[in-house]
């Protein structure tokens, strides 16, 4: 009896060890890379520290300062402003899209593929094209609105337009990834529950708004989700599309940019590191938000 | 009569997102084959008046594609290696195993997926600088390769296979690592094959990091790379559209080759939440 237990007690143990074994590469890295990259960068955003050299503790300065940046708090409006932009057009747009494309019709499959393109498309070539067609002098929107003899636009350095053309390409890149989840969604939705639906004699609209919508309301937050997060962190296509020194870039510098820059243009690595946990916090507040409306707006199906 | 129309008024639909996304490729690749006088002409041409590759020729040699292309081959195969290695077995033991301090460190993993990249990035770059790989190949992928995403949309199929089957190779004589080894990993090919997809995707577009850790020329990745084709002052449009495809094809013909891989991988990080 005693022997049982022991060797029960053993295994156990054995089991315990292995596990830790299997989980410790993994931990390693997560350990250097995630939980000590993230408490050091908390250090450094109440230092001085710059590209090299020592650094000194400041206490809040960088914080106070940030308070009062005049910068920061624009890169912090426009990214707002990137965000109500984005999040409603890349969320419509994806829905329809996903709908649209959720039909039996001949040459359905290249029209997705087509829809699909963004989606493994490199972020930088997007940029350089749309940056081209966006250009002043001779890109391709400014010669259309010359055959109608209207005025040509600065897309991307008129302050009134960068941040709109901005916003243009993200949402033209963006719903292609939302697109694939919410078809794949649509599918999974068994068709019983729609021609049960029919039998009760509900149109179309009735059976979109209480069965599509209901069944794939968990994967619209889903999408909801990371588009916010991914427009609050909105960087490449400002990098690539609007010239550092143009007076466009003031008015479409979002937070990352603003941090990219005060991080590894300027050196000011303390302070860039105060952005981030700044950028941090409100990612945070802003999904816990989310998180809470979930369960408002969600229907679960259990 | 009225299923008909409907069916015009769709095609109609899907046809006009279709063109307005796929354009800007179009045009990209009708500006590559321009000259660059041809380019800046008002009123532009549509189709070139002759397809010249010059544009090509110019931009591979003006800077070192064939570097871009072997180092983001590498940062690819090394962290969907890497990855795939280190969260499953991980997975495998936050789905299967007991031990303690399982959910505890489960969760705090998965607070890390709450948290923006840029909280790690200054960190991450000293760390490398400090580990002498700052403007390595190195560098792109050794921290990618730990994610607590991976290790999540993993465990979430490690925990969808049934006890039985451990209990059936124990019995047989296997031990922990064996029961892992043969019978789980093959179970969850699959999910194997989509996080390797996402991974690839996401490695192949990221552009921060690359721009960060490594500033030389040929060290840099496609998604760097591209970002130097803009000049300080004038801009040759057809070259850098010349540069631009160059960069995105390879990616776009393994889209076309395997596009039921693609999409049904993508789709499971949405399903799989």
């Amino acid at each position: 009896m005693k022997r049982r237990t022991e060797s029960a007690g053993g295994r156990r143990k054995r089991e315990a060890i292995f596990a830790y074994l299997m989980i410790a590469p993994l931990m390693a890295g997560v350990l250097l890379f995630y939980i000590g990259a993230f408490f050091k960068n908390l250090y450094y955003g109440f230092t001085d520290k710059g590209s090299f050299g020592d650094a000194e503790l400041i206490g809040i300065k960088n914080y106070m300062e940030i308070a009062k940046d005049g910068a920061f708090l624009r890169a912090a409006a426009n990214t707002a402003l990137y965000a109500l932009f984005c999040v409603p057009a890349v969320l419509l747009l994806s829905v329809l899209l996903a709908l649209l494309l959720n039909v039996r019709l001949k040459g359905i499959g290249l029209l997705r593929v087509c829809i699909f393109l963004p989606a493994v498309t490199l972020p930088s070539a997007i940029g350089l094209i749309w940056r081209w067609m966006m250009n002043y002098e001779f890109g391709l929107f400014n010669e259309i609105r010359a055959l109608f003899s209207l005025k040509r636009i600065a897309w991307l350095s008129d302050p009134n337009y960068a941040l709109f053309s901005v916003s243009l390409v993200f949402i033209w890149a963006n719903v292609a990834y939302p697109v694939i989840i919410l078809l794949a969604g649509l599918q999974s939705i068994p068709s019983c529950y729609r021609e049960a639906a029919q039998i009760d004699g509900a149109g179309r609209w009735r059976q979109f708004t209480s069965i599509t919508l209901p069944l794939l309301s968990p994967v619209i937050f889903f999408v909801l989700i990371t588009t916010v997060i991914n427009v609050l962190q909105i960087f490449d296509f400002i990098y690539l599309m609007i010239p550092e020194g143009s007076i466009g870039m003031a008015s479409a510098r979002s937070l990352v940019s603003y941090f990219f820059r005060q991080s590894f243009v300027m050196g000011h690595r303390g302070y860039g590191a105060a952005v981030s946990v700044i950028l941090f916090l409100l990612i945070l507040l802003v999904t816990m938000l989310l998180m809470f409306l979930q369960k408002r707006i969600v229907f679960y199906d259990d | 009569m009225k299923r008909g129309r409907e069916r015009i008024i769709l095609y109609a639909a899907l046809s006009l997102c279709a063109f307005l996304t796929v354009f800007p490729f179009l045009w990209a690749v009708l500006t590559a084959f321009k000259s660059y006088e041809e380019s800046i002409r008002i009123p532009p041409t549509f189709i070139p008046e002759n397809f010249r590759l010059e544009n090509f020729r110019i931009v591979l040699k003006k800077f070192p594609f064939s570097a871009f292309y072997a180092n983001t081959f590498l940062m690819i195969l090394f962290v969907i290696i890497f990855q795939l290695c280190l969260c499953s077995m991980a997975a495998y033991a936050f789905a299967r195993l007991h031990f303690p301090g399982r959910e505890l460190i489960f969760w705090s993993l998965l607070a890390l997926l709450m948290a923006p990249g840029q909280i790690f990035l200054i960190p991450n770059y000293e760390t490398m600088v400090k580990l002498h790989l700052a403007d390595t190949v190195t560098a792109l992928w050794l921290p990618k390769v730990f994610s607590a995403f991976g290790t999540y949309l993993l465990r979430e199929f490690f925990r969808g296979i049934p006890r039985s089957l451990d209990e059936a190779a124990i019995l047989d004589g296997c031990n922990y690592f064996q029961i892992y080894l043969w019978i789980h990993l093959p179970l969850i090919r699959p999910a194997l094959s989509s996080l390797a997809i996402l991974t690839a995707i996401s490695a192949f577009k990221d552009l921060m990091w690359p721009l960060i850790v490594n500033n030389s020329m040929d060290k840099m990745t496609l998604s760097s790379g591209l970002s130097m084709l803009i000049g300080e002052h004038t801009t040759i449009y057809p070259q850098v559209m010349a540069g631009g495809l160059i960069a995105v094809l390879p990616m776009l013909l393994l889209f076309f080759i395997f596009q039921r891989q693609f999409i049904e991988g993508i789709a499971t990080a949405g399903i799989k939440q």
